[in-house]
């Protein structure tokens, strides 16, 4: 159990500040620890959590996507036109949407694997074709998602806010077994050394070639939950998420350098990134205050996590971080 | 011929032959786009940019970036015309040297995250970009900042030397600086090898954190004179006037032939690449296209002309 505790550590102790925070959010909010404001918060969080972990994919891999904003809004205004309809529809919806965000992954990776240029200017392009097409889809928000199916998403299920349930389903179902197979390992192998792990027979291409296309599925449900939080389309929400899903990462104990890190990391991550913002709402600051405050949070979250270098008594290690 | 297409000379001429083949396939359509007037027009718009890029280039050969653009540009911007618009001729003489302090301490801030604390600088310059936007709401209140430009500061904007934009003069005075700097004592040949292998340099005795500082503090500034600039276009400083040049910017320095994991590029390059950028968001608007096709074009361009680049280099590792 104690050696569990010791090779999660980073996950750990986010999530002891994840408690702590939303401990504290439960405490100052006006309505108390309720379902209703539990839900509230769920559902803000699983929002940035699912951008994320889009994120997470493509960070795992050496890569960095500054393209998840995009998708999403893509996916978003997409959403908006096929989830209005009956039930049969809304599931073809559904699929088309997520298989949407796919697409525009596979697209980033097959520029990135087989043009052999480097992620972050890749997706900063193909971001913003993503923006232009779903401002061609909607140039001004709106379309709407069928009320019934988006408050089965974003409601609870006997006092259980739905988007908890789908964040441990997400955990449970699909991360635990990913990483025990094949194709999580190379990816985890890829993100510490290509070279290495090409040497030992890995299909680099076509495991990093996964890894993004991944994150365009994860992006994709990120656009989609949006939606159903929302009940229209807006191709504007593009620049905040993607910047905000590279901060959760970090503070989720995921290395940019690659190869280290865990989906669980990148979900708990997000929940402290948007439990700050919640609890700042309702400390009672300063309005004008509370982006300063926030913007301080974060450094100081992210500078802690460099406090290991004090240990560090060899000055050449510093360089191999 | 081989070898030239692939040294860095050619990749910092790419972007000023792709300008030149843009001009020419556009004029074709839009004959007035080769008047003296627009072209001359344009260089004064891409000094906002360009300016902004040669300090990026800096951290970018680091193998560093900095995503604190926008609002060490705005901050920066703030300053000037809160302290020219007083009035006062002192405080409106100091405007400037103030915006420029500001963007070197910036610079100070986040060198001190990467060189010492060595976090990502991608989300360490985050980070200090949302802290110096809580700075600057808590300042304003969230209103439009107060006060104005000063008359240096628009004639530096707006006006014109010999019919040749002042902007522009600044923008090639700041790059001749900047080269110069470089040249000497080994600081450009320093920033190249850190971007190639930090380790290394530091072995071979260089003081790396001096480096990173002082490339990052050159950045700062060159932000915050771009800030200094567009305010005096404007006539003031607004909310958020950074954010639409933060990834142009990257977008200019790569298309200059500059790798974006560092160590490799040139300064004159950028320039080709703002250039490059400038006058394709302008044609897109004289050709009346609407912004989400804008947004699509501008992403398929940027993607077609690093293929190319990368395509002619194929061989030598990306």
């Amino acid at each position: 159990m104690l050696e569990l505790f010791r090779a999660n550590r980073r996950e750990c102790s986010a999530a002891v500040v994840l408690a702590l925070l939303l401990g504290a959010y439960l405490y100052t909010h006006p309505r108390g620890a309720s379902t209703y404001v539990l839900t509230i918060w769920a559902n803000q969080c699983l929002i940035l959590a699912l951008a994320a972990m889009a994120q997470f994919f493509v960070v795992l891999v050496r890569g960095i996507d500054l393209s998840v904003g995009a998708i999403m809004a893509l996916t978003n205004t997409f959403a908006s036109y096929v989830l209005g309809g009956t039930a049969l529809g809304i599931a073809a919806g559904s699929v088309a949407v997520i298989a949407l965000g796919t697409l525009c992954g596979l697209v980033n990776g097959l520029i990135v694997v087989y043009g052999r240029i480097q992620p972050i200017i890749v997706t900063l392009a193909t971001g913003s074709i993503f923006v232009g097409i779903a401002l061609l889809l909607r140039p001004t928000p709106g379309g709407s998602i069928n009320y019934d199916f988006a408050d089965a998403m974003t409601l609870d299920v006997a006092g259980i806010p739905t988007a908890v349930l789908i964040g441990v389903a997400l955990v449970v179902v699909f991360w635990l077994p990913l990483r025990r197979t094949g194709l999580g390992r190379a990816m985890y192998a890829i993100g510490s050394s290509e070279q290495a792990a090409f040497q030992s027979g890995i299909a680099v291409n076509r495991v990093r070639l996964c890894a993004f296309a991944l994150g365009g599925t994860f992006a994709g449900l990120a656009g989609s939950y949006f939606s159903h939080v929302t009940t229209t389309g807006d191709a504007g929400i593009a620049p905040n998420f993607t910047l905000n899903s590279i901060a959760a990462v970090v503070l989720g104990g995921v290395a940019l350098r690659g190869g280290v890190g865990t989906l669980i990391g990148a979900l708990i991550g997000a929940c402290i990134l948007k439990t700050i913002s919640s609890l700042m709402f309702f400390s009672g600051l300063p309005p004008l205050a509370q982006p300063f405050i926030e913007g301080m949070v974060l450094a100081g979250a992210i500078a802690i996590g460099s406090l290991g270098l004090l240990r560090v008594s060899d000055r050449l290690l510093v360089f191999s971080r | 011929m081989a070898a030239f297409l692939r040294s860095s000379r050619f990749d910092a001429l790419f972007p000023f032959l792709m300008t030149a083949a843009m001009i020419v396939a556009s004029a074709a359509f839009y004959p007035d786009i080769l008047s003296a007037n627009y072209l001359l027009q344009q260089l004064q718009i891409a000094s906002f940019l360009g300016v902004i890029a040669l300090g990026a280039t800096l951290v970018i050969l680091l193998g560093h970036i900095d995503l604190s653009v926008p609002w060490t540009l705005g901050g920066a911007a703030i300053v000037c015309t809160a302290l020219a618009g007083t009035g006062h001729p002192i405080l409106s003489a100091i405007a400037i040297p103030a915006a420029l302090l500001f963007g070197a301490l910036v610079g100070v801030i986040n060198g001190f995250g990467v060189a010492v604390f060595r976090i990502p600088s991608m989300v360490w310059t985050l980070a200090v970009n949302s802290i110096l936007l809580g700075v600057a709401v808590l300042n304003t209140g969230g209103f439009n900042p107060r006060g104005e430009a000063s008359s240096l500061m628009s004639a530096l904007a707006t006006g014109s030397l010999l019919g040749v934009p002042a902007g522009f003069l600044l923008w090639m005075g700041l790059l001749a600086v900047l080269l110069w700097l470089l040249r000497r004592g080994g600081f450009g040949a320093y920033l190249s090898a850190v971007g190639c292998n930090e380790k290394a340099t530091y072995l071979s005795g260089v003081n790396t954190s001096r480096v990173v500082f002082g490339a990052f503090m050159l950045a700062g500034m060159c932000s915050a004179l771009g800030g200094v600039l567009l305010a005096g276009y404007a006539n003031q400083a607004y909310q958020s006037m950074g954010d639409p040049y933060l990834l142009p910017t990257i977008a200019a320095v790569v298309i200059g032939g500059t790798s974006i994991l560092g160590g490799r590029g040139t300064l004159i390059g950028t320039v080709g690449g703002v250039l490059f950028i400038t006058l394709l968001s302008s044609i897109l608007s004289v050709m009346q296209i609407g912004e989400a096709w804008r947004n699509i074009v501008f992403g398929t361009i940027i993607i077609s002309m690093l293929l190319v680049q990368t395509l002619k280099s194929k061989g030598t590792p990306a």
